[in-house]
């Protein structure tokens, strides 16, 4: 690429295997000083693995690490500060009870007879905030402050006290609103020009293009490529985050409609108006028996709330939510199994699988819980319902005694859509199902989601891959920044998606 | 290969560490007091015969642990802790004391009182007092887990702290001794030779058994201790097993302390149930639960509690005095402690496996 020389940091050929998971295959990155490098990737791409690895949270398998030209190995957190890097993360980790001062100064306080030099401490950190130019009573505690100037606390203490040369912020823009975001970057900015190398990750394509020098673009591990930000748009940023290339995006245009005209569209779900401040702004959305929803929108852009919201983890403060002609008052994951409503949620190992349970006891779950605590199935039956699923959606497992947590993510996956299946839903929610998952079961999940609809479930279909919300889809919708952009029920092919997706036409 | 897996399934079972631990501390006292296992029939003038000896004491003794252990396991499987379990015993012996006594605690015992053997309060009224008691307390405990969302050890900290204040309260500030010979039965009585309290603890355990094992329950806590997200994502109402696991270690306590207090024929704030969550927290860890929850056996528990009654009644009959008895349970704590860390599990794991494929 461009010159090294100017490199502060290089990473190479970083390897990172989790057991199971291969989070980092051969990936490079490097950042300048006088730089702000924005990475992007969707949820499970490497994003902060790398950061990991390079804060030394995680020993990388394979890979160097240059700092200045210099070989190191980064052993530890502490050990990445004392090298000059250092991580504002979004929750801010400072103390919120003491002040400001202390707060920056903490651990290098100047001492006078043994005891903290108040004044001068305060003058130190007065002076350290000031090269941010904003202004704070350093005297003040920190949690009289919003979470916007927390954070520039967190990085004054970052810069003069363990004096950075590298900042990392980790989605530092998800909680502060407009103003509180143009306070950052005109700190990022001024930052910048002093020669700090900036690594900067969101999943706000609009505040990538307004501070951003150079993007990397992370994807199921890989290094897609590191460009310019001048010269990405934003469809071309989408396309290469959701591993398209622009080239091939017109000879894959079709969404699946053929069994669209036999269908009498019986109207399961109906959505009015349905939100939740800070998830969701006021959607419409209808789902019906014999089909497949397609739901696109990058990460952050409300699909996973969506999902939560129609099954009732969250309760909506807006708008009605209609299943079945009845309109829902009280929203539990309970309430809607009962009305035949499932999740398989997106976050695999947080929200689905109980992993020290065995699979049969996995896939009983959901039935066992509507049916209640004492209607108890007894072991033979809930081995043979655990049998017939593991059967059905081909499970690899030498045994349905097998704890969970000994499956593959696919397995693991095939388990959580048994655990629904077997309660026999009528509307079904798929959330990201085939992340992280070999290719063989992506398919095989593919074609059981259509095969459902088939049989007169209606599937909602969550996923940031593209070309299987095209295959399998009869109708469409985008979300974007929380919205719903656009709904296709006819042909449409995916660089109009991308491009919805990516908002700009 | 067999062989192996047998092998291999009697050491994974949860009863196997607890049981092997009060093998060696029985093989101990065997060797140096050869006299520990001694059994004797006892005609007692006041409960008839009745089997007498040290294993019989473990037992009869343990039985108050044994019942916290139980109620105890429930709430650390769904990855909780108790801590107020002792003062709800102090609350619920304070209750049944309080209840008994014809003075009410206000008068000075005359000992036309005392020779009266009387009770202003019918006996079944006492218990059920009693229960509803610890139960009632292992109510405001769920709530505050399961419903306050308060971090177990914080809300549990709470009654911890007050119940030992409320004991007292309810009797006035003052030891209660209880001069009322039925309510003697509970601690002291015996059916068939053998102690009333083992009974208890045998009818609890078989109860709580039936509870968790032969419904859902069981299931569902087990569920919530391992991931309480994926348990509520699969329509589980995980607030209330919460709920149930710490009201039934309430109504555990109040047992432990009927029978605590009807043994020692008094209720004392300040010192009935001293330590037994510790105690009984020791009794659960042994027996294989996690502190952060998932997996548990009920009876691997109860082994826990005998394991710990064993042992203070062998280092009792060392001549370890009383006041060093803390210190001697520390290294029981430290030896359970390194005898679970992962690394010597793993370690054994390893010289097992050798062994298999050897053999």
């Amino acid at each position: 690429m461009m010159d090294d020389s100017s490199n502060i940091v290089k990473m190479s050929g970083i390897v990172k295997s989790f057991p199971g998971v291969i989070a980092l295959v051969d990936v490079d990155f490097s950042l300048r000083s006088g730089e702000i490098h924005a990475i992007m990737g969707e949820n499970g791409a490497g994003k902060s693995t790398l950061i990991k690895v390079l804060t030394g949270v995680e020993q990388p398998d394979k890979g160097t690490i240059e700092l200045d030209g210099q070989l190191v190995q980064v052993r530890s957190p502490q050990h990445s500060q004392e090298l000059g890097i250092s991580t504002v993360y979004q929750e801010v980790n400072l103390c919120t009870n003491i002040s400001v001062a202390e707060n920056i100064m903490l651990g290098h306080e100047p001492r006078r007879f043994g005891s903290i030099h108040w004044k001068k401490m305060n003058e130190l950190a007065r002076q350290a905030i000031n090269r941010l130019s904003i202004e704070v009573d350093v005297t003040q505690p920190l949690e009289n402050y919003s979470v916007a100037i927390q954070q520039m606390v967190a990085i004054t203490r970052a810069l003069e006290v363990l004096s950075a040369k590298v900042l990392i912020l980790d989605e530092p823009t998800s909680s502060l609103d407009i103003h509180e975001t143009n306070l950052l970057f005109d700190v990022m900015r001024k930052l910048k020009n002093e020669g700090i190398g900036i690594i900067f990750i969101t999943h706000f394509l609009d505040q990538v293009y307004q501070i951003a020098d150079r993007i990397t673009v992370l994807r199921n591990g890989k290094l897609v490529g590191t460009y310019q930000a001048a010269s990405l748009s934003r469809v071309e940023l989408v396309a290469k985050m959701l591993g398209r290339s622009l080239d091939e995006l017109d000879a894959m245009s079709r969404v699946k409609s053929q069994s669209k005209e036999k269908q009498d569209k019986q109207r399961l779900v109906e959505a009015k108006g349905l939100s939740l401040t800070g998830a969701l702004e006021p959607i419409d959305l209808e789902l019906n028996a014999n089909e497949v929803l397609g739901v696109a929108g990058l990460l952050g852009s409300g699909r996973t709330q969506l999902a939560d919201l129609i099954f009732g983890i969250d309760t909506p403060d807006n708008g009605t939510l209609i299943i079945e002609g009845e309109k829902v008052q009280k929203f539990s994951p309970l309430e809607s199994l009962k009305r035949g409503i499932a999740l398989c949620p997106e976050d695999r190992k947080e929200e689905g699988v109980v992993e020290d349970l065995t699979i049969r006891e996995n896939i009983i779950l959901a039935l066992q819980a509507r049916y209640g605590w004492f209607k108890f199935l007894s072991t033979p039956k809930q081995s043979e319902i655990a049998d017939k699923y593991i059967q059905l959606l081909g499970i690899v497992t030498p045994s349905p005694e097998q704890l969970v947590k000994n499956l593959s993510g696919g397995n693991q996956q095939k388990v959580i859509l048994a655990r629904w299946l077997a309660t026999n839903p009528k509307v079904l929610i798929l959330d990201e199902p085939t992340r992280g998952i070999d290719v063989g079961a992506k398919t095989e999940i593919q074609k059981l989601v259509m095969q459902l609809s088939e049989e007169g479930k209606s599937c909602v279909f969550i996923s940031s891959e593209l070309e299987e919300v095209l295959r399998i889809s009869n109708r469409i919708v985008v979300l974007r920044d929380r919205k719903k952009v656009a709904e296709y029920a006819g042909e449409v092919d995916d660089k109009t998606l991308i491009e919805t997706m990516a908002g700009e036409s | 290969m067999k062989k192996t897996s047998l092998l291999s399934r009697i050491r994974e079972s949860r009863l196997f560490w607890p049981f092997v631990a009060w093998v060696l501390i029985l093989v101990f006292d065997a060797i140096v007091e050869p006299g520990f296992f001694k059994l004797g029939i006892i005609d007692d003038p006041v409960y008839g015969k009745h089997l007498y000896g040290n294993l019989v004491d473990i037992f009869n003794n343990g039985a108050p642990l044994m019942l916290t252990a139980i109620g105890m396991t429930l709430v650390i499987a769904t990855g909780g802790v108790d801590l107020s379990v002792g003062a709800v015993i102090a609350i619920s012996a304070a209750m049944g004391a309080v209840l008994i006594n014809p003075a009410l605690g206000n008068e000075l015992i005359s000992n036309e009182v005392l020779t009266r053997n009387a009770t202003n309060t019918p006996l079944p009224i006492i218990v059920l007092a009693t229960l509803a008691a610890g139960t009632l307390c292992g109510l405001w405990n769920g709530l505050l887990v399961s419903r306050a969302r308060i971090q177990p050890m914080v809300a549990t900290l709470i009654l911890m702290v007050a119940g030992r204040g409320i004991a007292q309260l309810i009797t006035n500030g003052q030891i209660m001794t209880i001069y009322y010979t039925p309510y003697f039965w509970f601690g002291n009585g015996y059916i068939l030779g053998l102690p009333v309290s083992i009974y208890i603890v045998a009818i609890v355990l078989f109860f709580a058994w039936i509870l968790v094992r032969k419904t859902a329950i069981g299931l569902f806590i087990e569920s919530v201790g391992i991931n309480a997200k994926s348990t509520y994502y699969s329509g589980i109402n995980e607030k209330n097993i919460k709920l149930l696991a710490y009201v039934f270690c309430g109504f555990c306590g109040a047992i432990a302390g009927l029978i605590l207090s009807s043994y020692v024929h008094s209720a004392d704030g300040n010192n009935n149930g001293l330590n037994y969550e510790l105690d009984a927290i020791l009794a659960v860890v042994m027996g294989g639960t996690l502190m952060t929850g998932g997996r548990f056996s009920l009876f691997a528990s109860v082994i826990g509690a005998v394991v710990i009654w064993t042992f203070t009644v062998t280092v009792y009959s060392l001549g370890v005095p009383a006041n060093a008895l803390l210190a001697a349970k520390a290294v029981l704590v430290m030896v359970v402690i390194l005898l679970y860390s992962d690394y010597t599990r793993r370690l054994m794991n390893r010289l097992f496996e050798r062994r298999g494929s050897e053999a």
